[in-house]
């Protein structure tokens, strides 16, 4: 039988939580509040839930894992590559014109394999799970000139304060659409000096998104920066005027 | 099974009567089976109505003091526990409101730049945690924490006489793993070209992992993530311990104390009444205040050269920190700036506003009796600032605010560990400005000593009392 908990210890503080949220959620669909319903009285199904958010850990560490073994014997940018393609991205080799993606399914041409000394150019891994552990296999191409990050769900602030070792040769960067970023991680992009095109479009969770294109302006002066898909329009609001 | 689920919840009953009847047997056994829990010794039961704000009559480990380390300690401690509710925490705090907590009046920093390897180790470590904080400290349901980390680095400045200690320290913070660089005076001035590098021979700049974070959402989140995991929370003061005394004799014929508290007690505020709580460990997590808590059970208060003769050397020290408006001032990418006057200042929000302070000179350290601030001792701070950033020159003071070190007297560095007279008495305190930045490490450290028995990832055994004892000092050379 499922095992019961004692109420005693529920999570009383569920009402007030709400006033800590500064976006407005609406409220939950039936299958969540059944689920939290169920968790708050039966030890087995609050161990299944976490069972479930330990798994998609598990599987964002596996996709994000340090492929040592790759680099250890095909040299960095094989691996790097490799990594790339893996996660569903594309890239292009310093020095040559044609991009290597992998597609839909997963699958990509092994042609790669020729360029063991060749290092990486430009990446695009827009819509990927690339993360802050997953960049520990990007690190050695000095020469990165271009990243696209654009929409990737687990680039967060952390990630980009670690862009700093790219910080002589980066000069176009795209986060845009990603929803963890917030003004800090963008405070950490002053450390790419070389940066020249900056695209922070659409980020869900910038309050002032105009001030913040300007001051982002402000610290890189030799950077372009385009923010798009704000909503910038002037807060409209209702005053009584008596007499 | 559905009907049992029904009976389960508290459901209205049900028009059927047939089904009505069903549950309220099941009601019935559920209730006969709670009271003979109940009856058994050990249960929280008992005859007599008692107040519901009081602390639990029997708690395993009590920790004194519920700021950010205190809760860091109750959420380790429910982490590491191999069985359910296999360890009863009970958190005591006097103070609701936490209006005059260390932990959310500090400015919220967090760098590797410091001297001791153990500190570099244990911000490190810390950085690592708030990095994965969602991972740790989730709750089912509940928004995932948001710490509102600024990853701005610190910056920190040197003149002629102390370059060759920063540069000693950039060994060390490199050794250790830490992600610092150091900048020349060029380089300075390239970077942030609002800096006036008059008398600057040298700056380290910390690259990943440093910056500034939000305090209150660090301590909610622990918070709320032990309160869900189980941990007892009382809102009340330590205000003495029962303890049983075993006299032992030395070699040379002195007599030895060794103390083991059997009993806290806890008071409610505003009230006579106090609840002795039954406990097996206590951990003084006071903070400021853990001086008097160490002396409630006679840490100090021996003779002059015994070790009960020793005080906790933990006392509050007040800071200042002044929040200015400055239109013109560096913009987003001002990083937490220290000089080597002692004057640091951070940038806070978007709106041209920093918060700037200074840490005063022994002589002139300001009374602890209360929170209010001197503003005359801005004046001492604005040359200070005006010189280094031009821009500050017109600058105005908004808003002030005071706040508590625990200040370690002997050497500036935590004191974590046990009591060696006081058998079931563990510190985590004295950490003087940094136990917000190190507060999840020393948790953990802390939950490993009590639950394991010794430190098994970071070894703090060089932060024990036993420095105290032989009067060695470890000292912090870039404390702020």
């Amino acid at each position: 039988m499922l095992m019961q908990r004692s109420c005693r210890q529920v999570t009383l503080l569920a009402a007030p939580s709400r006033y800590w949220s500064s976006i407005p959620v609406a409220p939950p669909s039936l299958q969540p509040r059944l689920l939290l319903f169920l968790s708050q009285r039966f030890h087995d199904i609050e161990t299944i839930l976490s069972w479930s958010s330990w798994f998609k850990n598990r599987g964002l560490r596996q996709k994000n894992f340090f492929y040592g073994y790759t680099q250890q014997n095909y040299g960095d940018n094989i691996a790097a590559a490799y990594y790339i393609l893996s996660l569903k991205g594309g890239f292009r080799f310093a020095g040559q014109s044609e991009w290597f993606r992998s597609d839909r399914r997963g699958k990509f041409n092994w042609d790669f394999m020729n360029h063991r000394d060749t290092s990486i150019e430009e990446v695009d891994v827009s819509n990927t799970l690339i993360n802050y552990t997953g960049l520990e296999n990007l690190v050695k191409q000095r020469g990165l000139c271009t990243l696209s990050v654009s929409g990737c769900a687990e680039v967060d602030d952390w990630f980009l304060s670690r862009l700093h070792i790219f910080q002589d040769t980066l000069e176009e960067l795209d986060i845009s659409n990603c929803p963890r970023i917030s003004v800090g991680g963008l405070a950490a992009l002053q450390k790419l000096r070389g940066l020249r095109r900056l695209d922070v479009s659409s980020l869900p969770r910038l309050q002032n998104p105009g001030l913040v294109a300007i001051l982002l302006e402000e610290m890189l002066p030799h950077c372009h920066v385009t923010a798009i898909g704000y909503d910038h329009s002037l807060i409209y609001s209702h005053t009584q005027t008596d007499g | 099974m559905i009907l049992s689920l029904l009976g389960r919840s508290a459901l209205r009953p049900n028009r059927n009567n047939n089904i009505f009847l069903n549950t309220d047997l099941e009601n019935q056994f559920k209730a006969f089976r709670e009271k003979a829990a109940d009856a058994m010794p050990g249960s929280d039961w008992t005859p007599f109505e008692k107040n519901r704000s009081l602390p639990p009559e029997r708690a395993d480990i009590v920790i004194v003091g519920g700021g950010v380390v205190g809760w860091s300690i109750a959420y380790w401690l429910k982490q590491k526990e191999m069985i359910r509710d296999g360890v009863r925490v009970l958190v005591v705090e006097r103070d609701p409101t936490y209006s005059q907590a260390s932990t959310v009046l500090s400015a919220g920093g967090i760098r590797q730049q410091f001297s001791l390897p153990e500190n570099i180790h244990l911000s490190m470590i810390s950085a690592d945690f708030m990095r994965n904080i969602n991972e740790h400290l989730s709750v089912l349901n509940e928004d995932p924490v948001d710490l509102q980390f600024n990853h701005s680095g610190y910056l920190f400045l040197a003149s002629e006489k102390v370059a060759h200690i920063m540069e000693e320290n950039y060994r060390t913070q490199r050794y250790a793993g830490a992600k610092v660089s150091l900048l020349s005076t060029t380089q300075l001035k390239e970077k942030c070209p609002w800096i006036n590098t008059d008398g600057v021979v040298l700056a380290s700049y910390g690259l990943e992992n440093e910056g500034w974070f939000d305090p209150w959402m660090l301590l909610n989140a622990f918070r709320r993530k032990a309160i869900s995991m189980g941990v007892y929370q009382c809102f009340g003061e330590v205000t003495g311990f029962r303890y049983t005394t075993n006299t032992m004799t030395t070699a040379e014929g002195d007599t030895v104390d060794f103390r083991r508290i059997k009993y806290a007690n806890v008071q409610m505020p505003n009230s006579l009444e106090y609840q002795p709580v039954e406990c097996a460990i206590v951990v003084n997590a006071a903070g400021a205040f853990s001086g008097k808590v160490a002396e409630m059970m006679g840490i100090g208060l021996g003779l002059k050269d015994t070790i009960a003769g020793i005080p906790l050397p933990v006392e509050p020290r007040k800071r200042f920190i002044y929040v200015v408006h400055c239109p013109n001032g560096p913009g987003l990418d001002t990083p937490f700036l220290v000089d080597y006057s002692g004057v640091y200042f951070r940038r806070e929000g978007l709106g041209g506003n920093y918060i700037a302070g200074m840490s005063p000179e022994e002589e002139e350290e300001p009374e602890t009796n209360n929170l209010e601030v001197d503003h005359q001792f801005f004046q001492k701070i604005w040359p200070h600032l005006a010189h280094r950033v031009p821009a500050f020159e017109c600058l105005k003071v908004t808003s002030a605010w005071a706040g508590f070190y625990d200040y370690n007297t002997f050497d500036q560095n935590g004191i974590v560990g046990m009591h060696p007279l006081v058998n079931n008495m563990f510190f985590a305190t004295g950490f003087s400005g940094h136990g917000l930045q190190h507060s999840p490490a020393v948790g953990r450290a802390m939950a490993e000593l009590i639950l394991d028995g010794g430190f098994k990832t970071l070894d703090l055994s060089a932060f024990s009392f036993k420095r105290i004892m032989t009067k060695e000092p470890m000292l912090e050379r870039n404390i702020v």
